[in-house]
């Protein structure tokens, strides 16, 4: 039985079923052979306005989704923090009223609050795209993250897929263990007891903090970034602590399967989460993913903006 | 002015009360039954047959938000909403604007509680100056000026020392602190319980530790310092463990429930809906569980609704960025009737009472809170039994932020008398 | 109930059985052979799903003709389609798979039905989108006319007269798991619900 798309938001990978995601992915195949056309460009949201609303800062996703949207002909609009009326007291429900106003018929919303695109879908007609909303989901990065497994490994399910680094934080994380699990992988969660808290085990999940452990059995190691930075000290003692246990080094890389595959969501912090070689080297699908990023973003906005909405 | 109550269940735990009878009512005070015979003008007469005749109920932990925040509630019309919920007496926390933390606000409080509150508003003052938890405010003035507790509520004095010294001295006015228990470095910017909710959904955590270790540091002062200290909104197991302990020592420790607190668990932010958002938050089933224990045994003996009024368009925005609170005090009494009392039988009639009653009214040294002879005649008539459904659309109150619309609830207030005169009626 | 009657209560007439169907393709095979001199530069491009189907036949009837295999193709029109927000449902998209460069080739566009041109018209934009191919033909099982569009086939098996409320379905045991069959159906449902 052919599952047909009737979602007018992508907002999460824990409310589709394992038969839409695969929908996706099949979208997705069609759309990432326009890539390889000589004209990458069809005409299916023509006439269709999409708005970029980036609250949170990000030029990776901003951008595929933007080449995303030309590439299907629809109109876009970027808007950052920095331009918007929010910097100037206006809330989220009012500018994306604004927008309605203005005709926009997909909003892909990046922001810093977890629920912030539920909140949207809710009180606008347009369609809305989670772009990542503060630790809770980022959708698409879990599709294009489950699409290159596909992509390499032929199949998801049976696979033993370790995500390793900030889980606690992260809302990659937490798309791609909803999406795995649903799609018949084991999923082990890697990093420090701070960043990798017990009660993701209720998830599903299995944790651990014994990187050597893990790395044998993985088919998929999916580093995630360290946001030292912006994440308060008491986390971690630091970053050469964390290189120590958790850093996937070229040591530690002998213990992978050879096909193993290394990924990351990026941007890389080279010599922290992993060996600067590794991420270019033959285990690496850092930009298989960037690429297959495109053609499931492009499969989204084709979903979610082609249904007939009312 | 003479008023007759016919046939009510006069329930009045102080004096060991539970009978059916009639209560007379002369000149605002309760008047031996006897003294009709002595009266010759007209007679008010009120048919309490199958309702509780109740001391008016107290609920000593409400925010009118005036001065100030007048779109979200005023004194007015949150003092309605307070009648329309039983209540004749209600304690104001001081997070205001500016905060009541001066002589000034108090009084103005005051007078503009006694121009148009219709019940009785006693005002709270703050600790500390401008509840920034820094340095002390002038508890010894606002005493004079009438508050009937202390507070910081909202937030939490996290220097122990200081809060030691506040206790000490506010003991010298015999004005007892509520504290709204909370440890700023282990909450951060927690939204969200702690635990697989706030996991799946990835909202910043508020742990139980963040409270527990609170009102372990109350425990500890109350002990030190010999004087009452009441924590606010009792949420987590271990809170409710701590305090078990304490009171079995005899210390000057109590702890208050509300009815967010029981009626829900942590399952319900799954929408991210800001209604189900309240400081501290919803918590476990577990908790649940310990709470409604601590009720029945004691440990918890003072009921309160944390009334926290914010107008739909504050509300309305993403999860982070929202109020905590919710409205209370026209939902609270069916909710703890519905749930304590009748589903989960916590609690007897009159034990509930007692935590509506004499047991806010001792924390504060209130006179109110019985039904004895001479005392003031606030009453509450309740219908136990009546079923009925929470429509927003009628709540007195200015704001309508409550999860509970639309619940079917057994048990609520239809009458309610401040000073022998009915200010509320069903 | 007669053996051959389709499992539904609409009217039906048969306008081709397994053996009438498999003539008219060996006679499209017969037509594409006599037209394109150069077999090796011809492409037969099939529209999802039925189409590809057919393609995937002609080639082989043009195998057994002249024995040569003529190369096949898919082109997906759902993401060139102009009628995307009239659709109740969103058609699923397959990958395109064409032989590149196009530049030297005859690409003949196979489909099961025209109707008012405009699938024709999408995959043309989408051949369009691959690149510039030598020429461009079109084959169809059935032209049942209403065309929208100045399109005209070059290819046809068969020439059926319709009423725009009448539906042309088209069985083929690869697609359908159903016996090769053409039915003509009385239908209730408006034009614009009809499939091609």
């Amino acid at each position: 039985m052919t599952v047909h798309w009737t979602r007018k938001d992508l907002l999460g990978l824990r409310e589709l079923s394992a038969e839409e995601i695969t929908l996706v992915l099949e979208t997705a195949d069609a759309f990432k052979q326009v890539g390889t056309r000589e004209v990458k460009k069809v005409p299916a949201l023509q006439g269709k306005t999409l708005i970029n609303l980036f609250i949170e800062p990000s030029t990776r996703t901003r951008t595929s989704f933007e080449l995303a949207a030309k590439r299907l002909s629809a109109d876009i609009v970027n808007i950052t923090a920095a331009a918007s009326s929010l910097t100037k007291g206006e809330t989220l429900k009012d500018t994306a009223k604004v927008l309605e106003a203005n005709h926009a018929d997909l909003i892909v919303l990046r922001h810093s609050s977890a629920g912030a695109a539920q909140f949207l879908s809710t009180r606008v007609r347009a369609s809305v795209i989670n772009a990542g909303d503060g630790a809770h989901e980022h959708p698409t990065q879990g599709l294009l993250d489950l699409y290159t497994i596909r992509e390499k490994k032929g199949a998801v399910a049976g696979l033993h897929v370790a995500i390793i680094g900030d889980i606690l934080f992260s809302r990659v994380a937490r798309s791609n263990i909803f999406a795995l699990l649903k799609m018949g992988a084991r999923v082990t969660l890697v990093g420090p007891s701070t960043l990798v808290p017990r009660e993701f085990e209720q998830l599903g999940a299995k944790i651990s903090h014994q990187l050597d452990e893990v790395l044998p059995s993985a088919d998929v190691v999916n580093l995630l970034r360290i946001q030292h930075e912006r994440q308060r000290k008491e986390y971690f003692p630091g970053l050469g602590e964390y290189i120590r246990f958790f850093g996937l080094t070229k040591s530690r890389a002998k213990l992978l399967k050879p096909d193993c595959l290394i990924m990351h969501p990026g941007p890389i912090n080279r010599g922290v989460e992993i060996d600067s070689d590794l991420a270019d080297g033959p285990q690496s699908v850092i930009f298989d993913q960037v690429t297959n990023g495109l053609a499931i973003r492009m499969a989204v906005l084709y979903l979610c903006g082609g249904i007939v909405t009312r | 002015m003479t008023t007759l109550i016919r046939n009510g269940r006069i329930i009045d735990p102080v004096n060991g009360r539970d009978e059916i009878a009639d209560l007379l009512i002369v000149d605002g005070r309760i008047a031996p039954l006897d003294q009709r015979s002595t009266i010759n003008h007209q007679l008010d007469e009120i048919d309490a047959a199958n309702l509780i005749v109740s001391p008016g109920l107290i609920d000593i932990h409400v925010h009118l938000r005036e001065p100030g925040f007048g779109w979200k509630e005023t004194i007015g019309s949150g003092a309605r909403a307070a009648a329309a919920g039983g209540f004749t007496t209600v304690v104001c926390m001081p997070n205001t604007s500016p905060v009541a933390d001066s002589p000034s606000t108090i009084a103005w409080i005051k007078d503009r509680a006694a121009e148009v509150a219709g019940i009785h508003v006693l005002p709270a003052g703050a600790i500390s100056k401008n509840l920034a938890g820094e340095e002390l405010a002038p508890i010894g003035s606002l005493a004079q000026a009438g508050v009937v507790a202390i507070t910081d509520d909202g937030h939490c004095i996290q220097n122990n020392e200081l809060m030691r010294r506040a206790v000490e001295y506010a003991r010298m006015f015999d004005l007892p602190v509520l504290d709204h228990c909370q440890d700023y470095n282990l909450v951060g910017n927690g939204v969200a319980h702690e635990g697989y909710w706030s996991t799946l959904l990835g909202l910043p955590g508020w742990p139980g530790a963040g409270e527990e270790a609170i009102v372990a540091r109350n425990i500890l002062l109350a002990e030190l310092c010999d004087h009452r200290i009441h924590c606010q909104h009792i949420s987590a197991a271990g809170s409710v463990r701590l305090l078990r302990e304490a009171r079995a020592r005899g210390l000057k420790i109590s702890g208050e429930v509300c009815p967010h607190h029981i009626a829900l668990t942590d399952a319900a932010i799954e929408n991210f809906d800001t209604d189900y958002k309240m400081n501290p938050p919803l918590r476990t089933q577990r908790d649940v569980d310990a709470l409604l224990e601590g009720i029945a045994d004691g440990t918890l003996d003072i009921l309160a609704s944390d009334h926290a009024p914010h107008a739909k368009f504050e509300k309305e925005v993403e999860f982070d960025a929202a109020p905590f609170g919710i409205v209370g005090l026209e939902t609270e009494l069916g909710l703890f009737l519905d749930l304590l009392v009748h589903r989960h039988k916590t609690v007897d009639l009159p034990r509930l009472i007692a935590l509506f009653t004499v047991n806010p009214a001792r924390l504060l040294g209130l006179e109110s809170g019985t039904l004895s002879l001479g005392a003031p005649a606030d009453i509450t008539l309740i219908d136990p039994a009546l079923e009925w459904t929470v429509d927003v659309g009628t709540f007195a109150s200015a704001s309508r932020n409550t999860p509970f619309d639309s619940w079917r609830l057994k048990g609520r207030a239809v009458r309610t008398i401040v000073g022998g005169k009915t200010v509320w009626a069903l | 109930m007669k053996k051959d009657q389709p499992p539904n209560e609409t009217r039906s007439v048969r306008i081709f059985d397994a053996e009438a169907l498999r003539r008219a393709l060996r006679r499209i095979a017969h037509e594409i052979i006599e037209r394109n001199r150069h077999l090796d530069g011809l492409v037969l491009a099939g529209i999802p799903a039925r189409g590809v189907a057919l393609a995937q036949r002609l080639a082989a009837d043009i195998e057994a003709i002249e024995k040569v295999r003529v190369a096949t193709g898919v082109i997906d029109v759902s993401m060139h389609r102009d009628d995307l927000r009239q659709r109740a449902t969103l058609p699923v998209v397959r990958a395109s798979e064409l032989p590149l460069p196009l530049g030297e080739r005859t690409v003949v566009i196979v489909d099961d039905v025209l109707f008012t041109g405009r699938t024709c018209r999408a995959a043309l934009d989408a051949i369009g989108s691959f690149g510039r191919p030598a020429s461009i033909q079109f084959a169809v099982l059935i032209d049942r006319g209403h065309r929208e569009l100045p399109i005209r086939p070059d290819y046809v098996g068969k020439n059926l007269p319709t009423s725009r409320i009448e539906r042309v379905r088209v069985r083929l045991q690869e697609t359908d798991r159903e016996p090769d069959a053409v039915w003509l159906e009385k239908s209730d449902e408006t034009p614009q619900a009809l499939s091609s």
